[in-house]
């Protein structure tokens, strides 16, 4: 899936620029996008590093074990291959809690770690397993209570009330992550052939 | 945020536990993800720096904004919402635009705005998060994803009409 989306990202963009003349933007691109990547990653290797830190005080402190217990409820359903007591539902409770209270920065290296420990069960080692397909899909949603960012933004442009827009938000990423997770559940067919 | 890293040292050290060597432990696997992740990044970064550089997305916008106007759709939100699952900072340069051009409080600036708050680059979470385990077939993830962000964008038009217009 991503060989033909990435080559066909790249032969669009070269297609396009034949069209429209920006040859010379593409090439100075294909230079400055990719020291761009190295910019942004970091950027976020520190905070990489240092919440995964903490995710391990975490982890030893037996802190994911309580916020495991908490989600438990919401999880079991969406990952009925994975125990609930393991290491990998501890890591999916911390990457949402950190999710939850807008600590992006925090929620990444949760959500790598919880990862490796769904990986380590799933029997095909370059395919997705059912639990990491809904999870990913989570994270590609926005589960943000208040967020923060967005309402600096508009605060710093004379917005009169900033955070009156959070209903709508609360809204319509419920009902995205929703139809997300439905669809990833609806296409994933490994735990009814198990079943 | 510091509130939550001082509540968790606090809660590791009234649980007898190493915190400083708990915390080297983990700094050293996140270091070595970050190794793992770096290649996903420069690949698909670079990739999308070209496709927005070859003036494919501003096209797409062109034909697409007609289409969205007729529907109700304000024509500026367009280019957000087809950056938004592939760029992060290309989408927040927009973001910022309409809010400084149009104003945070214009029906617009409330649409990107609800929409920037209700989605995610799903393009870059999926290629991190695969890439981090060195997984090659993602399967339905991208599909159940772009549905995701698209609900999203339909839901904040019609969230911003029904409950602020």
């Amino acid at each position: 899936m991503m060989n033909y989306i990435w080559a066909g990202m790249i032969f669009l963009s070269l297609v396009f620029s034949l069209f429209t003349g920006n040859t010379q933007e593409v090439s100075q691109s294909l230079i400055s996008g990719a020291g761009e990547a190295v910019e942004l990653l970091l950027s976020i290797l520190g905070v990489l590093c240092f919440w995964s830190g903490i995710m391990e005080i975490a982890k030893r402190a037996k802190i994911t074990d309580m916020l495991a217990k908490i989600f438990a409820p919401v999880l079991s359903p969406l990952f009925p291959c994975v125990d609930k007591s393991s290491e990998a539902m501890h890591c999916i409770s911390l990457n949402i809690s950190a999710n939850l209270l807008g600590l992006g920065n925090a929620a990444t290296p949760f959500g790598l770690q919880a990862m490796k420990e769904l990986q380590k069960l799933n029997p095909i080692r370059d395919r997705a397993s059912d639990s990491q397909v809904v999870f990913v899909v989570m994270n590609t949603a926005s589960l943000q209570l208040l967020p923060t960012t967005l309402c600096a933004y508009r605060a710093s442009f004379g917005s009169e009330k900033p955070f009156e827009v959070i209903p709508c938000v609360w809204l319509s990423s419920a009902v995205a992550l929703l139809v997300g997770i439905t669809v990833a559940k609806v296409l994933c067919t490994d735990e009814r052939k198990k079943g | 945020m510091p509130l939550i890293v001082v509540l968790f040292i606090g809660v590791g050290i009234v649980r007898k536990v190493g915190v400083f060597d708990a915390f080297l432990q983990g700094a050293k696997e996140g270091l070595h993800t970050a190794y793992l992740i770096a290649p996903t990044l420069v690949g698909l970064i670079t990739a999308v720096s070209m496709l927005k550089a070859s003036g494919a997305i501003d096209m797409l916008t062109e034909l697409i904004s007609p289409v969205a106007q007729r529907m109700g759709f304000p024509a500026e939100i367009v280019p957000v919402a087809l950056l938004r699952p592939i760029s992060g900072g290309g989408s927040t340069a927009l973001l910022v635009d309409i809010l400084e051009r149009l104003g945070p409080d214009s029906f617009a600036g409330r649409i990107v705005s609800v929409m920037a708050g209700s989605t995610e680059t799903t393009f870059y979470a999926i290629a991190v998060y695969y890439g981090s385990v060195g997984i090659k077939k993602s399967r339905h993830t991208l599909l159940a994803g772009l549905c995701a962000d698209f609900t999203a964008v339909v839901f904040s038009v019609l969230t911003v009409r029904l409950f602020m217009d």
